[in-house]
This record gives C-alpha cells, sequence and structure tokens, in this order.
C-alpha cells in the first residue's frame, strides 16, 4: 500500500515537472524542473528494485548533465518574447512527434495486454540472491558487449568532434608551461657577478633575464599591438 | 515492545527517526566545535592564539556565533529570485545531511545498509553543487554568479577522477555496500596499496567541498565571498554549516574507502581494545586536520592550474591507475568474486 501511494505520488512529481519544463517561462526554471523529473525517475527506479540504476541516473544526469545545462542556459542572454514567436511555426512538427511517441508508447502497451508472458520471454531471468548491479553486469559484458563497445564509440566520436570544433591552438596568447617552467635551472636565469664596491652597476649595467628565444623577439618587434599570427598576410 | 520497532511501519519510522536524530545531533554539535578548533589550530600554526575570550579556551565561541547570526537580519536583494534564494541554503544543508543516512559507524550501524551506498554517497556529493549554482544565480549579482560558475566548472571536473578512484576501490572490494568495503580492508588498509589514489581522493575532496587551495567559488581577494556574497544571518549560516558538514562527510568518505573504516590499527591487541566508533571518529578528526593544516599553508590556486591539475594530471593518471590495479588484480588472481 505505502509503496503504490509512493508510486503514484513520485508519477505525479514527475509528470507535473516534465509538464513544467516545456512550459515553465523562464528556461533556468525548466532545467531546475528537469532536474526534479529526473529526481523522481529515479524515485520510481528504486520503487522497482533497480537501486543501480537509479543512482546512476542521479550521479549522471543530475550530477553532471543537468549541471552542464544549468551552466549553459544561466549564461545565454535570453528574450524570452522571441524565444515563443516560433512557437506556431513549430508547432505542427512537435505535435507530430508528440503522436508518434504516444502510438509507439500505444503499440507496447498493446503488446504487453495482448500477450503477457512475451515480455518475460525475453527478459533475462531475475537471481533474487545476486545484487542487480551484478547482474546488469553479467548481461552487459557478455551478451551485449558487442552493443556495450558500440555506444562507447558513438560517445568517443561526439567527444572528439566537441574537440575539432571548439579547439583553438592559439600560439599568440600568454600560455604556462608548467614542463618549461620546471626544467629551469638557475644558471638558465641567473648570473653572480662580483661587484666592485662604491661603483654600482656603473662598470657591469643592468642584470637582466637572458633571453632564450631572441629569433623570436626579434620577429614579432613589427610594432603591430595584438598582432595575430595566425594572419597569414605577411 | 521490540516487535514493535521492527515489524510494525509506524515502529521502524519511529526508529528509523530517532536513529536519525542520533547521528545528526552529534554531527551538528562537531560541526559547531569544528568551526573553533579551526580557528585554534590554524592560530597555532600562525603562532596566535585564538577564540579564547567566550567560554573555558573559547569552547563557547561557536555558540556565541549561533546567538549572533540568529539575530541578525535576513536580506533578501530586490533582484533576487526569493524562491530560489531561500531554497539554496536550505538544499546544502540537507544534501549535507541526508548523505549521512548510510554511513557505517560501526560494523552495520548504518540508518540504511543499502547494496549501493558508495553510489549513493557519489550522488548526494555531486549534487552538492547545486545549492551553489543556484545560490549564484538566484542572488541576481555579479559576484556570486562568478563565484557559481566558478563552482559548477570545478565540482564537475574533479568529481571525474573521483569517480575512477571510487572504481578502483570497488575493484578490489567487489561489492558497493559501504560496510563490505570497510571489511575488505580487514588484512590491510586500502591507503597502503592505493596510496596514489588516496591522494588523489583527498584532493578532490578538498575541491568537491570548495576548501583551500580550491576554494576560487568564495575567492574573496577577487569576487568577495563568490556565490554567497548576498546571504545574511541564518541563510549564510545554513551554507556555513552546510559545508562544513560536507568536509565532515568527505572525511568519513576518505575513512571509509580508505582509512579502514572502524577496524583498528593492524587489527592487534592495544587498539581493538578501543570500540570502532571511537576509531571511526578520531580517523575522521585526522582528516579534518589535515583539511585544516591544508589551509593554513597553501596559497589559492589559479582557475587555470586548477583546471590543469583536474583534467590533465589526476584524470589521466586516475585511469592509468585503475586499468594498472585491474590488471593486477587479474594477473595475480585477486579479483573478488561478487556475490
Amino acid at each position: 500500500m505505502i509503496a503504490q501511494l509512493a508510486f503514484y505520488a513520485f508519477a505525479a512529481i514527475l509528470l507535473v515537472s516534465a509538464g513544467m519544463v516545456v512550459s515553465a517561462r523562464n528556461p533556468v526554471h525548466s532545467v531546475l524542473y528537469l532536474v526534479l523529473a529526473f529526481f523522481n525517475a529515479a524515485a520510481l527506479f528504486l520503487l522497482a528494485g533497480a537501486e543501480f540504476l537509479a543512482m546512476i541516473l542521479v550521479i549522471v544526469y543530475v550530477g553532471a548533465v543537468a549541471v552542464l545545462f544549468l551552466f549553459v542556459v544561466m549564461m545565454l542572454d535570453i528574450n524570452f518574447a522571441q524565444l515563443r514567436e516560433g512557437f506556431q511555426r513549430y508547432l505542427p512538427i512537435g505535435a507530430t512527434i508528440g503522436v508518434i511517441l504516444l502510438v509507439e508508447l500505444g503499440i507496447v502497451l498493446g503488446g504487453w495486454s495482448l500477450a503477457p508472458q512475451s515480455a518475460g520471454l525475453r527478459a533475462v531471468p531475475i537471481d533474487p540472491n545476486v545484487t542487480n548491479t551484478v547482474q546488469i553486469g553479467r548481461v552487459l559484458y557478455t551478451d551485449y558487449i558487442l552493443l556495450f563497445q558500440a555506444s562507447g564509440l558513438v560517445l568517443l566520436v561526439a567527444m572528439i568532434g566537441a574537440i575539432v570544433l571548439t579547439l583553438r591552438d592559439r600560439t599568440s596568447s600568454r600560455h604556462q608551461s608548467i614542463a618549461a617552467q620546471l626544467a629551469r635551472t638557475p644558471a638558465d636565469t641567473m648570473e653572480l657577478l662580483d661587484v666592485p664596491s662604491g661603483v654600482g652597476t656603473k662598470g657591469i649595467g643592468f642584470l637582466r633575464p637572458k633571453v632564450k628565444e631572441p629569433a623570436k623577439v626579434a620577429q614579432d618587434n613589427h610594432g603591430h599591438i595584438g598582432h595575430d599570427n595566425h594572419g597569414g598576410h605577411h | 515492545m521490540v516487535e514493535f520497532f521492527t515489524t510494525n511501519p509506524f515502529g521502524i519510522l519511529i526508529l528509523t527517526v530517532v536513529k536519525a536524530l542520533l547521528i545528526l545531533g552529534p554531527l551538528l554539535v562537531a560541526v559547531a566545535m569544528m568551526t573553533l578548533a579551526e580557528r585554534k589550530i590554524m592560530a597555532a600554526i600562525q603562532l596566535r592564539r585564538g577564540p579564547n575570550v567566550v567560554g573555558p579556551f573559547g569552547l563557547l565561541q561557536p555558540f556565541a556565533d549561533a546567538i549572533k547570526m540568529l539575530m541578525k537580519e535576513t536580506i533578501i536583494p530586490t533582484g533576487a529570485n526569493r524562491t530560489l534564494f531561500l531554497m539554496a541554503p536550505m538544499l546544502t544543508f540537507a544534501l549535507a545531511m541526508i548523505a549521512w543516512a548510510v554511513i557505517p559507524v560501526n560494523d552495520g550501524w548504518a540508518i540504511a545498509d543499502i547494496n549501493v551506498g558508495i553510489l549513493y554517497l557519489f550522488a548526494v556529493s555531486s549534487l552538492g553543487v547545486y545549492g551553489i549554482i543556484i545560490a549564484g544565480w538566484a542572488s541576481n549579482s555579479k559576484y556570486p554568479f562568478l563565484g557559481a560558475l566558478r563552482s559548477a566548472a570545478q565540482m564537475v571536473s574533479y568529481e571525474v577522477s573521483m569517480g575512477f578512484v571510487i572504481v578502483t576501490v570497488l575493484l578490489c572490494v567487489g561489492s558497493m555496500n559501504l560496510n563490505a568495503i570497510v571489511k575488505a580492508q580487514e588484512t590491510i588498509w586500502f591507503v597502503i596499496p592505493l596510496f596514489p589514489m588516496a591522494v588523489i581522493f583527498f584532493i578532490s575532496t578538498l575541491a568537491e567541498t570548495n576548501r583551500s587551495p580550491f576554494d576560487l567559488p568564495e575567492g574573496e581577494s577577487e569576487i568577495v565571498a563568490g556565490f554567497f556574497v548576498e546571504y545574511s544571518s541564518m541563510s549564510f549560516a545554513l551554507f556555513f554549516l552546510g559545508e562544513y558538514a560536507n568536509m565532515f562527510l568527505m572525511a568519513a568518505m576518505t575513512t571509509i574507502l580508505f582509512l579502514g573504516g572502524w577496524l583498528a590499527p593492524f587489527g592487534i591487541e592495544p587498539f581493538t581494545w578501543i570500540p570502532g566508533p571511537i576509531w571511526f571518529i578520531l580517523k575522521i578528526c585526522a582528516v579534518m586536520f589535515v583539511f585544516v593544516w591544508v589551509r593554513a599553508t597553501f596559497p589559492r590556486y589559479r582557475y587555470d592550474q586548477l583546471m590543469r591539475l583536474g583534467w590533465k594530471v589526476f584524470l589521466p593518471f586516475s585511469l592509468f591507475y585503475l586499468v594498472l590495479v585491474a590488471g593486477v588484480l587479474l594477473a595475480f588472481g585477486w579479483l573478488p568474486t561478487a556475490a
């Protein structure tokens, strides 16, 4: 009885917050409702006895993905009125996708009600003596190893794509090279001189840091302030 | 009578609430005392006296501070998003408290002895960033927002290497139950075979709790006080309490993962006379001391250096060590068999 009450409470909050994700006026509120929806989905997993999936959902989606969503959405300068303008135009597309999803869900549900035993035939039998983490591992790394590897490759490609799109090797900016700093020795940077007393720096000149790459300094000396090496129009 | 508390749903509820209070009461007192201990230890390191006026040895100083906080006016900026502004400190505080539900203080002494205990802790600690982001955004002001952005990027970055450290420990244990993790260390504490990972984990916990030298989200010399610039009185106090409770939580996690939880050192005679919970508390105190020690001795990292350490040093190294540990366990046939 308590489990049923909890299920209906979590499911109701999940649906309401999912609706609020779409309808909230402020995009930051939308993301926070999304977080609430994730939480309730995790709670439903828990009620179904899938504690591993519940925790992974919270760690991955709430702890990392939604944080980055929030990060981006908070920094966007969004004109809310402008955002609403396209609503009429995109409504048919959104409605079509929604209807397709609904029909698909109906087909799944229909399959269940027509042949209740069919799901049991496909599902891996559950051994009550084994924790579900171990069970997932046993299935995932044996029967579905190729699919698992393939999904890893898809993620790898996505990651490489993101890096290619954003990486700009700006040689003109002043990056700190920690290796170069650690490789410095006292001999590279300082010089001990015997200074005769009463003469000051007159006899020996000022002490200046030794310049390592004199060629580069000379090349940059065109008088262009903020000159970028990427220009390519020398 | 005993039956009522173990079978009747209301009995179980009452028992759980009592257990929770038994954990949270001492925890809050410990947090209060920690603020004093931190000031005293930092004072000793910097050759000062520290608070010594209120009560004997300044022992009542935290309570004086609490009363001061209660008396102050709660200020909500006009531009702030009221609901979220007030929700953020409560969220931080509540998250720091709920994590303690799974911490085993002694063999089987956890309120909830769940199968995925370590994942639960990891999940709760990764949620801590929401309190900070929401506070920074809801304040509707520049410095809190900068602090929130810094904190979000920092906590997400260091979670990755923390995750790898946890996976390494799990490989050696073969279970995600916190009780089982401690019991697996009966022969040897994991801090010895996995020493580099213990160091990475500790440094990552410093970053997770926004402690010095990674306290850039607060960064009082650059962004005033970061995400809690606009907070005052009790809402500030809740942040403060939540942050210290989080430090205790991270210390408890370090203790469970690497320092053998409630187990006595070496498991030999004079040490085993002292009961487990005392050992657990002593170990947490030792880790907390290191937290303060680090704060008093290290300068703050620059932000690009912090990111470099997380992504270019810790992440590759923890990945390498994970593969190494897995290889060693497989080669010598030491892999634990999962139940």
